[in-house]
C-alpha cells in the first residue's frame, strides 16, 4: 500500500512573529494548532491524531495535555529539522490505514530569544569523539562545502546565488526577518564565519513555528477550504557509515527516488520546491542528490537566476526560505511544508506564485550534513493534479 | 600555532572507550578492529559495526593520514572562541577511518585537502589525551589529493 493521495493537508500555519519573548513553547504550540485548525475549518475537538516534535516537556504526551487532545494516534519522532516532513509521511500512512482521520503535527521553538533547548550532546554515542575539536553548526556544513568545491569545483559565488534568490523571494515577505534583496558581492564581502562559508550563506534563527493538518479524503472533501494531496514521502538516516563517511552527498539521496517512485512522477514534473536551506551549501547539493541535475553540477544549476521564481528552472523558497524569512528554533522543515501548501493552493504572494503550480516539493535535513542527518522528502499535488 | 593553542576539553568516557583514552595518554592511536571481519570500526566501539562480531580488538594506529576536508573557524564556541581562527578538519587514517580533529600546528592557511598529516596529543589534564594533527613535511604530490 500506498500514502499516495490516500492523505489530504487541509490546514496549515506559521506563526507571524521571528522574535517572540512573551510567549511559552507550549503555548506556542497551542497558537500554532489553533490557526492550522481555523486554515482547515475544523476544530480542536475533530483533532484524533497528533505529532509533534520533542521540544516541550515529554513531546506528544506533554503536548496533547496542554491541548487536551484525546489522540488515538501518537508520533514525536525526533529528526530535528527534518522532522515534521517525517510527521506528514506518518500521519498520511496512519490515515491510508484507518488509524485517524484528522492528525495535528505542531512545532514550536525560542531559538532567537535564546530559549532553545541545549544541542544533545551529552550521553550521545558520537559525543566523546566529536564535541572537543570546537565544532559548531556551520563548521560542520563548511567541512562539506569545502570537499564539494574540491571534487567538482563548486564556488563561494555560485553558493551565494542561493541566498541572493531567497532574499528576492523575502523582499515580497512582510513578515520576514530578512527582507532586502542582496547581491552575490554582498555575500562574499560578508565575514567568513567558517572556511568557506560567510555569514549570508548561514539561516536566520529566530523564534516561533508552524502547523499542518493532515486529513483523510473524506474529510478533506466536506471541507470548503483547497486541500493538497500527499503523493509521496521518504524518509532516512544518513550518517558517518562506520567512519567511511562521504561528504559529497546527503540523505536525499536515498529519500528522492523512493518518494518520486510513490508519487508516480519525476523531477522534471515538478513546478515548485521547497528546499531546506541551513545553509547555502545545502540546497546545492540536495538539488543534485535529489536529480534535478547531476552530481557535482549544483554550483552552475543555481546560476543565472534558476531557483527565483516565478520564472526561474526551478522556482524555490518563495518565502524568502529559512536563508532569510524564518527558521525558528533552528529548524526549517515545518515552514518548508507550509509555503509548498501556499504554492499548490495559488496562495503565494502575487510576485513569487508559480502560474499552474501543480507538483511541489518539500524536503527537509535534520542534525547536519557535516556528520549525520534525518531526511525527508515530501512530494504534493494540487487538488485537481 | 602548537597544540597547546587551542582548548583540550576533556572527552567524555563511557565503559567501551576507557581504554582508547587510557593509551592517548602514553602517545598511542588505538583503534578497535573486528576479529571476525577485519574492518577497523570508527567511532571505537567494542562490537563490529560492520558485521555484528562481538570480538574486537585494539590495534595501534599508524598516526599517519591525509587530510580529507577542513575548515578555518573564526567563530568557536566556549572557549574555543578565544583561539581563533584554528582548523577543525576530517584526516583519513592510513587505516582508513575519516576521523573528526583539528590540525595545529601551523597557519591555518597552509591546510589544503590531501595533505599529508600526523597525530599529535594535546593532554587534557584530566587522563586523557586528544588526537590532533599536524603537516607532514613531505608536500602532496599536485593532481594526487587522497585516495
Amino acid at each position: 500500500m500506498t500514502i499516495n493521495a490516500r492523505a489530504w493537508i487541509a490546514g496549515v500555519f506559521e506563526h507571524p512573529r521571528r522574535e517572540i519573548r512573551d510567549r511559552s513553547i507550549p503555548q506556542l504550540h497551542a497558537e500554532v494548532a489553533l490557526g492550522a485548525l481555523a486554515d482547515a475549518g475544523l476544530d480542536v475537538a475533530d483533532v484524533d491524531g497528533y505529532l509533534c516534535d520533542s521540544s516541550a516537556g515529554f513531546g506528544a504526551i506533554s503536548m496533547a495535555d496542554y491541548l487536551n487532545l484525546r489522540p488515538r494516534y501518537v508520533d514525536s519522532t525526533e529528526t530535528g529539522g527534518s522532522s515534521y516532513l517525517v510527521h506528514v509521511g506518518h500521519a498520511a500512512a496512519a490515515i491510508a490505514t484507518g488509524r485517524c482521520q484528522v492528525a495535528l503535527i505542531t512545532m514550536a521553538g525560542l531559538g532567537r530569544s535564546g530559549r532553545a533547548p541545549s544541542a544533545r550532546s551529552s550521553g550521545s554515542p558520537e559525543a566523546g569523539f566529536e564535541s572537543m575539536w570546537g565544532m559548531s553548526a556551520i563548521s560542520g556544513y563548511a567541512l562539506a562545502a569545502q570537499r564539494h568545491m574540491f571534487e567538482f569545483g563548486t564556488t563561494s559565488a555560485q553558493l551565494a546565488e542561493v541566498k541572493v534568490a531567497a532574499s528576492l523571494h523575502a523582499q515580497h515577505n512582510p513578515h520576514a526577518l530578512l527582507r532586502n534583496p542582496v547581491t552575490v558581492e554582498e555575500v562574499l564581502d560578508s565575514p567568513v564565519i567558517s572556511s568557506p562559508l560567510h555569514r549570508l550563506d548561514c539561516c536566520v534563527v529566530t523564534d516561533g513555528g508552524g502547523a499542518v493538518l493532515v486529513v483523510s479524503p473524506e474529510v478533506a472533501r466536506d471541507l470548503g477550504r483547497r486541500s493538497v494531496k500527499v503523493l509521496g514521502q521518504a524518509e532516512a538516516v544518513k550518517h558517518t557509515g562506520n567512519g567511511r563517511l562521504d561528504l559529497t552527498f546527503t540523505g536525499a539521496a536515498y529519500t528522492g527516488p523512493e518518494a518520486f517512485a510513490q508519487a508516480g512522477v519525476t523531477p522534471a514534473d515538478v513546478d515548485y520546491v521547497s528546499l531546506y536551506d541551513s545553509f547555502t551549501i545545502t540546497v546545492v547539493q540536495t538539488i543534485e542528490d535529489l536529480g534535478f541535475c547531476e552530481k557535482g553540477a549544483g554550483g552552475r544549476f543555481v546560476l543565472d537566476g534558476a531557483l527565483v521564481a516565478p520564472e526561474g528552472r526551478l522556482p524555490f523558497n518563495t518565502d524568502g526560505g529559512g536563508l532569510c524569512n524564518n527558521h525558528p528554533s533552528n529548524r526549517g522543515g515545518m515552514t518548508k511544508i507550509i509555503e509548498a501548501v501556499r504554492q499548490l493552493r495559488g496562495e503565494a504572494h502575487a510576485a513569487v506564485q508559480v502560474p499552474n503550480c501543480e507538483i511541489a516539493l518539500a524536503h527537509g535535513t535534520g542534525g547536519s550534513i557535516g556528520t549525520r542527518m534525518g531526511s525527508a522528502t515530501l512530494i504534493l499535488g494540487r487538488e485537481d493534479a | 600555532m602548537t597544540a597547546d593553542h587551542l582548548p583540550a576539553p576533556a572527552p567524555e568516557r563511557t565503559p567501551e572507550t576507557g581504554k582508547f583514552w587510557d593509551a592517548t595518554t602514553e602517545g598511542r592511536l588505538l583503534l578497535a578492529r573486528c576479529d571476525r571481519c577485519d574492518a577497523v570500526i570508527w567511532y571505537p566501539k567494542t562490537y563490529c559495526s560492520e558485521c555484528g562480531g562481538l570480538s574486537v580488538s585494539w590495534i595501534e594506529a599508524a598516526g599517519t593520514g591525509t587530510v580529507y576536508s577542513f575548515t578555518v573557524a573564526h567563530r568557536g564556541p566556549g572557549p574555543f572562541g578565544e583561539a581563533v581562527p584554528y582548523v577543525i578538519a576530517y584526516v583519513e587514517l592510513a587505516e582508513g577511518p575519516r576521523v573528526l580533529t583539528n590540525i595545529v600546528g601551523c597557519d591555518p592557511g597552509q591546510v589544503s585537502i590531501g595533505h599529508p598529516v600526523r597525530v599529535v596529543f594535546s593532554d587534557t589534564g584530566q587522563g586523557s589525551a586528544l588526537y590532533r594533527f599536524e603537516l607532514s613535511t613531505t608536500s602532496p604530490s599536485p593532481g594526487q589529493p587522497d585516495a
